[in-house]
């Protein structure tokens, strides 16, 4: 694929808002995950596990003329939008190439349900409809994270969400990418959120997946997943738009399917090493030219044993590899555009992340695994997103000067 | 953006299959409104059959006379699934269960919760290990899921399938978003004409303020409006023509879809 700079990124999940929070946390291999019971007061949800939360959610108003728009997921979007002087760089692009000519495209595995799931307990009491002010197409519909995102940049250029579970914001690189070399517009903001929500927190309890301590990414004892909340987003355009000096670049995307089960990774990783090839494919570039892998290292029992063989497999034992999720929790459609930023801090600035939480590395998974931060040039980074129904996409972002 | 389509698969209200609808899009047979029929699954393994709901079975079915028509390798083949609501009824039951005391959330349920449940069971009935995007458009999935072919096949030069489906909601959700059928519509799509190509359809933006094509059948027109997939309605009428011609979609804020074919034979 021809490679697209990103000119712009930004970031928030537990770790804090904007970049400088989360790099300062990464390398400090600080979590933001706690413990999440009745105290913290998260909807009344009482389910034994730790999340990664965004704090100061509840007293932020959104943008004045999007109140329709009013739910977890779109404050937590509008939070990254103000970061890192993001909003105001796609002004800048919209200004110069036109808000038609921008385009929009997010992720989100579950858009604004947690709104849908509030309205449900206040259904009226003799026909049971809902209060007058939900808002589906603003908060429920899986569009209205873009919607919100369109009208809040003011882009008007081609958009969509793409809404594959944990692959999504991963996912919308790739259509981006391809919108971009079509000549459908020519540049494009890619990202997306999704917030802490009772389907979710109870969804993966149901399934045995909830961890009850911090999660382990790749640790012996590692028992699933902290969920986490959050949301980051990149401007992508065409090179040789006034790169500045510690530009970064997406070099390749790789997507397939496992064909295997809905909820359960191919046990011998065949899909995410699928995906891998082909990233690095489309880069043109081989196992021994990535720095690091920033894994999708979820903590249960399976994924992580599919994923260090499909790596294993493909890069040896010697590529430092580590998961964030021990830091963020898992951010389900948004740990796509999370983890992509986390490789661009990588490359940018020349850190290896340690796994917070992680104590012993499971003796039956064979990379190379970082427990601890440490510095050390990074020119390019893969990146590996998977989700149910068998969805799987990897990135390779790389440092501008050495592509 | 140029493709060729090679197969196609319908299921809606009194349409029951392409061919068997294309009297009645072409009008030279009257419409007969009647419930959509969605046969059961011949693609699933018996596990996953049970645990697939409705919006899923939909999808597979259209899917399946899509690549029969069209003679492609379903397992060699990208595919874009286009919903706007994916499973509504699984929705409306996790929020339902949400809102008791005890939260007995189903597993199965949660897992066939995500949006890209369909593409999931897709991959698995027809063993594809290629990729899958999962889009929603509000209102212009269709068109967007075109789109989205369009500039995958101008990338990678390989076929892609467009599998676009939606159903309604129970109440209370129906209120607030009312889908009135339920409506799936499949094409499969090459990157150069081949001795099975149908069409050529060319794909481009167009202004936002254009009008976007309806159907003369006030039936057919009335399932248009009521069901985000069957934005496709008109497309699918020209097609059936078997003539040139040009539709144009409703598709964001800034922009429209123009389509248009010219059939290969």
């Amino acid at each position: 694929m021809q490679p697209l700079l990103i000119t712009r990124f930004s970031i928030v999940n537990c770790l804090g808002a904007g970049s400088g929070a989360v790099l300062d946390a990464l390398r400090a291999k600080r979590s933001g995950l706690v413990p999440c019971d009745a105290a913290l007061d998260f909807h009344t949800a009482a389910v034994d596990t730790w999340v990664g939360r965004v704090s100061g959610l509840e007293a932020l108003p959104i943008r004045r003329g999007l109140e329709d728009y009013d739910c977890r997921s779109n404050r937590i979007a509008q939070v990254a939008l103000e970061q890192d002087g993001f909003s105001a760089a796609v002004a800048a692009a919209r200004e110069r190439y036109g808000a038609a000519r921008v385009g929009v495209f997010i992720g989100t595995s579950n858009s604004g349900i947690l709104a849908a799931e509030l309205a449900y307990r206040r259904r009226d009491p003799q026909t049971g409809a809902l209060p007058g002010s939900f808002r589906y197409h603003a908060t429920l519909n899986t569009y209205s994270l873009g919607d919100f995102i369109g009208r809040y940049l003011g882009l008007t250029g081609p958009s969509f969400v793409v809404s594959s579970a944990c692959s999504s914001t991963a996912k919308a690189f790739g259509s981006a990418a391809r919108m971009i070399a079509a000549g459908a517009c020519d540049a494009a903001v890619v990202g997306g959120a999704d917030s802490l929500c009772l389907t979710t927190l109870y969804g993966f309890h149901s399934l045995e997946l909830t961890s009850r301590l911090p999660c382990r990414p790749f640790d012996a004892e590692r028992e699933g997943i902290s969920l986490g909340e959050g949301a980051a987003f990149a401007l992508l355009e065409k090179p040789g738009a006034g790169a500045a000096t510690d530009a970064v670049m997406l070099m390749g995307i790789g997507e397939s399917s496992d064909a295997y089960h809905m909820s359960t990774p191919h046990p011998e990783g065949a899909g995410a090493k699928l995906a891998m090839q082909r990233a690095l494919a489309a880069a043109r570039l081989g196992a021994a030219d990535i720095d690091y892998i920033n894994l999708h290292g979820t903590a249960t029992r399976t994924n992580d044993a599919a994923e260090d063989r499909a790596v294993v497999e493909l890069f040896g034992t010697a590529t430092p590899c580590s998961s964030t999720k021990g830091a963020t929790g898992h951010l389900l459609g948004a740990a796509g555009i999370t983890e992509a930023v986390i490789s661009m801090l990588a490359v940018q600035h020349g850190v290896l992340p340690g796994s917070a939480h992680t104590r012993s590395v499971d003796p039956a998974l064979k990379s190379n695994y970082l427990l601890e931060s440490r510095s050390a040039p990074v020119r390019r980074v893969l990146t590996n997103s998977f989700g149910f129904g068998g969805s799987n996409c990897s990135l390779v972002i790389s440092d501008a000067r050495v592509h | 953006m140029r493709a060729y389509i090679e197969g196609i698969g319908l299921l809606g209200p009194g349409l029951s299959g392409w061919q068997e609808s294309r009297a009645a899009l072409t009008g030279t047979e009257a419409y007969r409104p009647a419930r959509t029929v969605i046969p059961a699954s011949e693609l699933l393994p018996a596990a996953e059959r049970r645990r697939a709901g409705i919006p899923v079975k939909l999808a597979l079915a259209v899917g399946r006379e899509a690549f029969m028509s069209a003679g492609h390798d379903a397992a060699a083949t990208a595919t874009v699934f286009a919903s706007s609501s994916s499973d509504g009824e699984i929705v409306h039951q996790l929020c339902e269960t949400l809102a008791t005391p005890e939260r007995e959330v189903s597993p199965t349920r949660f897992m066939n919760s995500v949006h890209n449940a369909a593409a999931g069971y897709w991959s698995i009935a027809t063993r594809s290990r290629e990729p899958s995007t999962s889009l929603c458009c509000y209102d212009a999935g269709f068109a967007a899921g075109l789109l989205e072919c369009a500039t995958q096949i101008a990338a990678e030069r390989k076929p892609v399938a467009l599998i676009a489906y939606d159903g309604p909601y129970p109440e209370p959700l129906h209120a607030t978003r009312p889908i009135n059928c339920e409506f799936g519509i499949a094409l499969v799509m090459a990157p150069e004409a081949t001795s099975r190509s149908l069409t050529a359809i060319d794909l481009e933006l167009g202004p936002a303020g254009a009008a976007e094509s309806r159907l003369a059948d006030p039936g057919l027109e009335a399932i248009r409006v009521g069901n985000p997939a069957a934005r496709s309605l008109p497309l699918l009428a020209t097609l059936a023509r078997g003539i040139a011609g040009e539709v144009v979609l409703k598709y964001v804020v800034g922009a429209s879809l123009r389509a248009r074919v010219t059939p290969c034979r």
